[in-house]
């Protein structure tokens, strides 16, 4: 990376007009599908259909616009590390807040052990 | 390089090369940027539970909002992420001042022109039809509880994405500034890459804010 940019004299990747051009392109057509594609009866792929787009324009956005295609190794690290750290928090959430429901105690239960139905 | 005199404008004496310096900007813009995404990544963990929780209210919420507006919106967001990219690049390659400033300017004019919308066009019609809870509620249709609920996801999602709009358009002001001072070259914009980097971010956000608050789960007649 760093003899790329004493050859040619400049610092970093200098990424040419027509991709910029070309990845905007692709965003915008994204967003005429994405929202095409909400107004078709998908049933459950829908949700599926549309985030898979967000991803797709997300990842066009971080390796061409923020030129993580031609970022260190450390730089990209560090970026799947926080997306990670996102899942761990989506999923831990999610694993807790929709398992949770109450527990039917059986009446006797109840009556003979109280601190039992206190524990659900 | 550095050990030969005169140091190029920009450049800290305790970096090795020019190159060093900016790959060091960079991945301290990233830590940055991966605490924001764990920011919004909050809202967004709590929008997928509640929605779990509330799918129908959430549905109807969802349909409140309207999507030509949001698309727009999305459209408006990606041309000024190109036009933020190319302004990066015109520094890079040593451009006249001139053009990084028109480039500048016409992103900032696009985040302007977003935020207007946004405000024009759907806040201030929310506030109108009285879906703003806390502000003017009176919708009285189905689901009601669960709507307030959407709606709460919705104002707090898109205020702080617009929040960090205008921090970006501030931002972009001090650019053009330093850019009308020559404080870049060829060999020193970290500055602009570092806020370019910030400014996608922010679209980013927009794309996933447009795909979860107003196309999630279809908006086909029966959906």
């Amino acid at each position: 990376m760093s003899d790329h940019s004493e050859q040619s004299g400049h610092i970093g990747h200098v990424v040419p007009v027509r991709t910029y051009v070309l990845v905007f392109l692709a965003l915008m057509a994204g967003t005429a599908l994405t929202t095409a594609a909400a107004y078709t009866d998908l049933g459950r792929w829908n949700t599926v259909v549309a985030l898979a787009i967000a991803v797709t324009k997300m990842m066009l956005v971080v390796l061409f616009f923020m030129h993580v295609k031609y970022a260190t190794g450390l730089t990209r690290i560090v970026i799947l590390a926080g997306f990670f750290w996102l899942g761990i928090m989506v999923t831990l959430s999610c694993s807790d807040e929709l398992t949770r429901r109450w527990e039917i105690v059986p009446q006797g239960w109840q009556m003979i052990v109280p601190l039992f139905s206190r524990l659900f | 390089m550095a050990a030969h005199g005169a140091h190029p404008p920009g450049f800290a004496h305790q970096f090795e090369t020019v190159g060093q310096q900016r790959e060091a900007g960079q991945l301290g813009m990233w830590v940055f940027l991966v605490t924001e995404i764990l920011f919004f990544g909050g809202l967004f963990a709590s929008y997928i539970i509640y929605r779990a929780l509330h799918y129908q209210s959430f549905v109807t919420g969802s349909h409140l909002l309207e999507v030509k507006f949001g698309a727009t919106n999305t459209y408006v967001l990606i041309c000024s992420s190109l036009t933020m990219a190319l302004a990066i690049r015109y520094a890079q390659v040593g451009k006249r001042k001139g053009q990084i400033i028109f480039w500048l300017i016409l992103t900032m004019i696009l985040g302007a022109l977003f935020l207007g919308l946004k405000l024009r066009f759907e806040w201030y019609r929310d506030y109108v039809d009285g879906i703003i809870p806390g502000v003017n509620w009176a919708y009285s249709g189905p689901h009601a509880p669960g709507v307030q609920l959407f709606m709460c996801f919705y104002f707090f999602m898109t205020g702080l994405h617009a929040l960090h709009m205008v921090a970006g358009l501030g931002i972009l002001t001090v650019l053009v500034i330093m850019t009308a001072r020559n404080k870049f070259s060829s060999q020193y914009y970290a500055p602009l890459e570092i806020s370019g980097l910030y400014w996608h971010f922010v679209d980013i956000v927009w794309i996933f804010l447009f795909a979860l608050l107003y196309l999630i789960g279809g908006r086909y007649p029966g959906s």
